[in-house]
């Protein structure tokens, strides 16, 4: 399970907060504060595990998180999610937002936490994995642009659409680094790059194995 | 109107939109604060809008608001509005607001079920889809209990999108309402081989995390997950399930076995990292819960540490991390394989990253030796010093303690090593770990006599330096080491270069500032050492120096006095006093030393924990008889206060000085001694006493060391434990050359002097010699303390609720709550639980089933006698190869029932492990099906208490009999028209009841594809007609009948509410009069009653809700509340009524007898012939039989007879012999078994029930031509123990 997915810049100023457990306002803030203290001490070239979970759950529970130019993006899960699938989560996740934003920026997370959320929930229901296919996750979102598009367009074509259009382009602001790539790393579509997206999670066919029951 | 609309358009023209309230708290960086409570003004002026569009986008910007810490819970009920907006555009915006800020607790959370339920069905998957992601996250019991039917519904939805939501959402309400995982757990199964694999993948998440709380309930899917496993290519998937058999391996070894090749294969086979992990570490898990049994895994092991080593070897840091973790996994039950990499481990040590390093500080704990310990704690200590924050540090330090100290200090080789290690530790700022050095310290100083000279300078000097400690306050922790070297100094002071230096030390008026534990034991060992100081002192020189030390002592000490902690200020008056008194004895020239010194005599051993309870109590030693009679109550209310006044005040005004002449303190010493030489308690360092006292355990074992000191043991200055680094070193060369020279004379000594706790360290380090005599109890371990086994589940644990047994049959009422009109719907039938779950193998077996019988027919023959017992495990295996294999044709189906005679295990306890038995067997494969056919068939007839599985090709799933059949398909009807009137269901009902009254053949001919093929095979008559009415009562106006036979509409039971039984009662109008003011009344017993009216006496009478018109019949319940239903009942009744004729009307009235037999408390539920033999084998059943002669009937009449009229089903049959099973409505079981023993004259029927069912019925020709079975049920258990 997932217990929660924060997403906080370098400076600790929340920009996503996803609790799949109730806790109360001030508490919320609270967890942010303190993940936000484990994680940001930590290198860039350190692993990506914490174990802090205590401000979440028990002892069970580890902080998962990566590091994209500005922003923090922290899972906390217990001990039956596996911890290298869930950093390629944050991957997916990340390049799912990378797709739909064209280009994420932290700007675009600022602007449309509303959107976030909806890709986010496309990705993660209830702190379970929903869908880690990202042409599916666009897709599915995709589809549901499309339809609010059509209900606005419907509806109010003269009044000022606070609905972006369907690819979310960020508004205002100067454009920062782009979010998926590191500055250390490669273009996206280098081999290179590639490589890291399937770093942990080869989605190669297993050949089929000896041993079947009989 | 429209002008609102369009004021409302403009409004929102000038309304801020999430973005602009995003960009204005950025342009409001001083206040914004003030900023932001202006627009959430604003906000509330939007929601008091009545455009949804203006509302949403409010709702919209609280969701923002919330994320920075602002409560909008005030705005809850706006967002229920949003979330009922016909736009997905707003109903998303409602949603998303409500999945982030509502719980348990929002109140308006119960306004939204109805619409949630509306968006559920709506016909655009994305309204179900946002429904569904909203409520996964603020689900209640109350939402979960009334979606639950819906979500289930949606399981099977057309589009995977929503099933895979659906799968994932049901662990959310199972979790918040357990009742349903059982009903919903079949069609969650179904999902685990959905075609689409995202569906799949949920269904295996759900599962997996259910699993991992209460695994043992889902071990009977280990062969599917099995399957999957070897089937999926999803990672995902494959990591889920890996991770499953990691917790479900310790309940099964046998699983592990079949485990091991699969995963060992996944491991040479995948490129993905985190499969390649999880692999490992389920390995690991195997390999552990194998390790007592299985002694050949080597390999597996190699395997893993093997690719451990890749991993932790890897650039990625969290590979090597992880590397590390699964290690420490393997070093608990394989330390041997792990040790061969310290290599590898130590350099983490000096890795950057601190989780790492944490990981690696972990596994050393099982990797030091003899050899190594010296120079891994050197390493560790370097990196004490180098290591920022403390929370690194405090690790390092309780993990140094915990290496050195592990297993009775059994690395450590030189313990004055030991000591400056600690004291150097002492340096450490800021640690919390005081206490944890202190206690080290004591146990080494009190265990090791040879180290106490050494062990009491080192305290002396860091009692000298205490201002080191006790001088910043962030250094409270390390203060408690000052505990622990003025206890030590005082305890050994003999041992003290310059005791009076040490003295000096302690009454510092800084010590003033420690912690009052600390101070009482300075002020105690002040006396000690005082002690020791006058005796010194008194043999060297003039009286003066001592007289000098005795007024050091009185300057000092009333500082103590003073002391606000009472310990200290009780020792600090009485030792006070005690020194006056001794100054006075000085001044007369009295020589006290001796005297003093006795105060303190005796040596503290150290005592087994265990040591007091082992202790006899004496002879006539009644601890609980009181010493004094207790005054009574009101006596001691009155005193208490006044007591304690009293006391402050002599202490006060006490004279101070107690005068005891000496011959009084000599007697009293002597009588101590005695006192102590007969006391168990007190425990003597004197060999001899020793003896006396073997009943206390660790004091007389205790291995002594004795060895050779090579190495002096003074170390001029402070030493530094690296200088023992390299004694040590020189020592072992040493040795090592003495041994070359003296090889036998050595080896003699160890013989005799090596203690044999040392022994056990490895071969290698057999030469490694202690430096010190260690003297050490085993239990007085300090780190020894284990943590309490009772690691019960947290009562909160909501998993606890899902501790669920999944096998057992679906009960009646373990139905979802479904939505329906009409609140007493009684219709709902049982066997609809037993569709979900059947569906799933039901398909394959259809197709397999008809192909099966022809070729087995002529097994049949052969076999029709064999042994009962192995029919029924033979059907078992069939069955459950079936269910794991699926659609893959019946070949292995075929082949597993040919083995099974041969392989199958010897019986076990429960079925449930006996159906995994069977496919974790890997037994060879003999089929011999003629031998089994050869077996005696004589057996077969006399065995009344199991019911044979019998017929090989019978379908266990399909209940055989017509009656349960039709139920089935009743309720399959009312599960479609569920939704549909009240009228109609009551005409289908009314079509129903003539069915009954029908031939039943022509009802069951129609179905004979789904049915069993012995029915049709064998050339039976035709049954005859049965009707499932009785004769209530009747007169000339009225005839009443109760519906006796069908279950359905005669008695159904309701668990939830107790137990509840509804009678139907027909009345018909015989007259040609109008029929009104019907009431029912009946006289309650003790055990049933009728339920009435609220607010009515329990004599008053249920008026019948209708009107007969001439000629006319009509239905009416009752309902009855049964206590027990192991007996039968008879109740009076009468019905009072009032005929109308044109002109007149008449009170009549009729009395009837109601009759509850115990079979009308049992209700229809189809059994799988697996269930049943689980049923039978778990050996609750209690049995007996009955033999009724004269029945003239064929066996299939008798059957239906039995099926209809007591309300079982079969669940096999084989020619005159069937077993049956039924359940009663408070949830016990009834199995029979029913066989013509030589027909056609005598019927043997014995039943096998939990209760003991009696029979006590009389036999005649009759007998069973109206199936006048009479049932009791005798000496219930609690059935809620077999419900679970």
């Amino acid at each position: 399970m997932i217990k929660s997915i924060l997403i906080f810049n370098n400076h600790g100023k929340p920009r996503l907060i996803r609790f799949y457990q109730y806790f109360a306002e001030e508490m919320q803030q609270q967890i942010i504060r303190e993940t936000f203290h484990l994680v940001s001490k930590r290198d860039d070239n350190v692993c990506n595990f914490l174990e802090g979970g205590s401000l979440i759950g028990g002892s069970d529970d580890k902080l998962i998180y990566r590091h994209y130019a500005t922003l923090y993006f922290v899972f906390c899960v217990d001990s039956s999610e596996s911890e290298l699938g869930i950093l390629d989560l944050i991957q997916v996740f990340v390049e799912t937002l990378d797709k739909c934003f064209e280009n994420v920026c932290e700007l675009d997370l600022i602007f449309h936490m509303d959107k976030v959320h909806y890709i986010l929930q496309e990705v993660v229901m209830g702190g379970m994995v929903l869908e880690t296919n990202m042409n599916e996750i666009v897709a599915q979102v995709e589809l549901q642009n499309r339809m609010e598009k059509s209900e606005v367009a419907v509806q109010q074509p003269a009044l000022k659409s606070h609905i972006c259009e369907f690819a979310w382009r960020s508004v205002g602001g100067p454009r920062s680094r782009r979010l998926c790539r590191e500055e250390h790393e490669p273009a996206r579509d280098s081999p290179q790059h590639q490589h890291r997206r399937h770093q942990y999670q080869s989605a190669e066919p297993l050949p089929v194995l000896n041993g079947h029951p009989r | 109107m429209a002008l609102k609309i369009v004021k409302g358009s403009i409004d929102r023209m000038f309304d801020k939109n999430l973005q602009d309230l995003v960009r204005g708290i950025r342009n409001h960086k001083e206040d914004e604060a003030k900023y932001i409570s202006t627009c959430i003004d604003e906000i509330k002026q939007e929601l008091k809008q009545d455009n949804i569009a203006v509302k949403a986008n409010a709702v919209c910007k609280l969701t923002y608001l919330q994320m920075l810490g602002y409560d909008v819970s005030w705005a809850a009920f706006n967002i229920v509005e949003v979330m009922s907006s016909s736009k997905f555009t707003y109903k998303r915006i409602g949603y998303l607001a409500a999945s982030q800020c509502f719980h348990e607790s929002t109140d308006v959370i119960m306004l939204t079920t109805n619409q949630i339920r509306k968006d559920l069905s709506s016909p655009n998957q994305y309204d179900t889809g946002v429904a569904l992601t909203g409520l996964s996250c603020f689900v209640t019991p109350d939402l979960a209990r009334d979606l639950a039917n819906d979500i289930m519904t949606l399981m099977s939805h057309t589009k995977p999108y929503i099933r895979k939501k659906a799968v994932l959402i049901m662990y959310k309400v199972f979790l918040k309402y357990p009742e349903s995982l059982r009903p919903a757990f079949p069609r969650l199964k179904e999902k685990l081989e959905d075609p689409d694999p995202g569906v799949q993948s949920a269904a295996v998440n759900v599962i997996c995390e259910l699993a991992r709380r209460n695994p043992k309930n889902y071990l009977s899917l280990a062969p599917l997950f099995f399957k999957l496993m070897t089937s999926s290519t999803n990672n995902w998937v494959l990591i889920k399930i890996i991770k499953l058999f990691g917790a479900l391996t310790p309940l099964e070894p046998r699983l592990g076995k079949k485990l091991i090749e699969p995963l060992t294969n996944l491991i040479h086979s995948t490129s993905a990292m985190s499969l390649l992990y999880e692999c490992v570490n389920t390995v690991i898990a195997v390999l552990i819960s194998l390790s007592s049994g299985m002694p050949n895994h080597s390999a597996s092991i190699q395997l893993c540490v093997q690719k451990l080593r890749i991993l932790i070897e890897d650039s990625d840091q969290n590979l090597k991390y992880l590397g590390l973790l699964a290690m420490s996994k393997i070093l608990k039950t394989h330390p041997k394989s792990v040790q061969s990499h310290k290599d590898l481990i130590l350099q983490c040590l000096d890795d950057k990253d601190e989780s790492i390093r944490l990981r690696a500080l972990d596994l050393l704990y099982g990797m030091v030796s003899k050899k190594n310990l010296m120079e891994i704690v050197k390493k560790l200590m370097l990196h004490v010093d180098k290591a920022e924050g403390t929370t690194y540090r405090d690790e390092l330090l309780t993990k140094i303690i915990d290496i050195c100290s592990q297993s009775n200090y059994q690395y450590i080789t030189n313990f004055e090593w030991y000591i400056s290690i600690l004291v150097e530790l002492t340096r450490l700022e800021g640690t919390r770990h005081g206490h944890l050095i202190a206690s080290q310290m004591l146990d080494v100083a009190i265990r090791v006599k040879a180290i106490r000279v050494f062990a009491v300078a080192q305290m002396a000097t860091l009692l000298d330096n205490a201002h080191l400690m006790t001088g910043n306050v962030q250094r409270k922790g390390i203060c408690e080491v000052l505990y622990a070297a003025a206890w030590i100094c005082g305890e050994f002071s003999e041992h003290l270069d310059n005791p009076m230096q040490t003295l000096e030390a302690m009454l510092r008026p800084k010590v003033a500032t420690l912690p009052g534990h600390i101070q009482a034991v300075y002020v105690q060992n002040a006396a000690k050492l005082f002690a020791t100081v006058l005796k010194n002192q008194e043999g060297n020189t003039e009286g003066t120096a001592a007289q000098e030390t005795s007024q050091l002592m009185i300057d000092r000490l009333p500082l103590f006095v003073q002391s606000a902690n009472l310990e200290v200020q009780e020792r600090a008056s009485c030792i006070l006093q005690l020194v006056k008194y001794i100054q006075k004895l000085q001044q007369k020239d009295v020589e006290v030393a001796e005297e003093v010194i006795a105060l303190f005599a005796g040596e503290l051993n150290p005592v087994a924990p265990k040591a007091q309870k082992k202790v006899p109590i004496p002879e006539g030693l009644d601890l609980d008889a009181w010493i004094n009679e207790p005054p009574s109550e009101s006596e001691s209310e009155d005193e208490q206060p006044k007591a304690i006044f009293a006391k402050e005040e002599t202490k006060h005004s006490r004279p101070r000085h107690t005068e005891v002449d000496e011959k009084e303190l000599a007697r009293r010493r002597e009588v101590r001694k005695q006192e102590q030489a007969s006391n168990p308690f007190y425990i003597k360092a004197s060999p001899s006493s020793q003896k006396v006292y073997q009943e206390a355990p660790g004091v007389d074992h205790i291995p002594v060391v004795q060895i050779d000191l090579s190495v002096p043991l003074k170390v001029p200055g402070l030493p530094m434990s690296d200088q023992y680094v390299k004694l040590e070193e020189e020592r072992r060369q040493k040795d090592r050359a003495d041994k070359k020279k003296k090889e036998k004379k050595k080896r003699k000594e160890k013989r005799s002097g090596r203690g044999k706790k040392h022994d056990s360290g490895p071969e290698s380090e057999e030469d490694i010699t202690p430096a010190h005599m260690v003297d050490i109890v085993t239990e007085e371990m300090p780190e020894n303390a284990l943590p309490s086994d009772d690691d019960d589940k947290d009562p909160n644990d909501p998993h606890k609720a899902l501790d669920i047994d999944l096998d057992k049959p679906l009960a009646d009422s373990e139905k979802l709550p479904v939505r329906s009109h009409r609140a007493a719907e009684p219709l709902k039938s049982p066997a609809e639980d037993g569709d979900a779950e059947s569906a799933a193998s039901q398909e394959p077996k259809k197709k397999s089933s008809k192909e099966k019988r022809e070729k087995k027919k002529d097994k049949d023959r052969d076999r029709k006698k064999s042994k009962d017992e192995k029919k029924k495990k033979k059907h078992r295996h069939e069955e459950k190869g079936e269910d794991l294999l699926g659609s893959q044709a019946d070949e292995p189906v075929v082949q597993s029932e040919e083995t099974s005679e041969v392989a199958a295990p010897p019986a076990s306890n429960t079925a449930e492990v006996s159906d995994l038995d069977f496919w974790l067997s890997n037994a060879p494969v003999p089929s011999n099906t003629q031998e089994a056919a050869t077996l005696p068939a004589a057996v077969a007839a006399p065995v009344p208490e199991t019911p044979s599985g019998t017929a090989p090709d019978s379908e266990p799933d399909e209940p055989k009999d017509t009656e349960p059949e039709e139920t089935d398909k009743k309720s399959s009807k009312h599960k479609k028209k569920k939704q549909k009137k009240e009228k109609k269901e009551e005409k289908e009902k009314k079509k129903k009841k003539k069915h009954h009254h029908h031939h039943r053949h022509s009802d069951g001919g129609a179905e004979e594809s789904v049915q069993n093929g012995t029915v049709e095979e064998e050339e039976e008559e035709p049954l005859p007609p049965m009707s499932n009415y009785c004769l209530l009562a009747e007169n000339s106006y009225i005839k009443m009948m109760m519906e006796d036979a069908d279950q359905e509409n005669d008695i159904q039971g309701n668990l939830q509410d107790g137990s509840q039984v509804v009678v139907s009662v027909i009345f018909e109008n015989k007259c040609d009069s109008f029929l009104k003011s019907m009431e029912f009344n009946v006289l309650d017993s003790l055990n049933s009653k009728l339920q009435r009216a609220e607010g009515s006496g329990p004599h008053d009478g249920l008026t019948v809700p209708f009107q007969l018109p001439p000629v006319v019949s009509n239905e009416a319940r009752f309902v009855f509340t049964v206590q027990s239903i192991v007996m039968p009942q008879k109740l009076k009744g009468t019905l009072t009524f009032i005929v109308k004729n044109e002109d007149s009307s008449t009170h009549e009235k009729l009395d009837f007898k109601l009759h509850f037999t115990c079979s009308s408390y049992l209700i229809t539920t189809p059994c799988y012939s697996d269930a049943f033999a689980k049923l039978l084998e778990s050996g609750d059943l209690k049995c007996s039989s009955v033999k009724l002669e004269g029945v003239i009937m064929p066996f299939h009449h008798l059957l239906a007879r039995i099926c209809f009229h007591h309300h079982f089903s079969v669940v096999e049959r084989v020619d005159s012999c069937a077993s049956m099973y039924s359940r009663s409505i408070q949830g016990h079981h009834v199995c029979l078994l029913v066989k013509t023993v030589s027909e056609p004259v005598k019927l043997e029927i014995s039943y096998n029930q939990l209760l003991c069912l009696k029979k006590k019925k009389k036999k005649k020709k009759s007998v069973l031509s109206d199936c006048d079975l009479d049932f009791s049920l005798s000496v219930p258990l609690p059935p809620s123990l077999f419900r679970q």
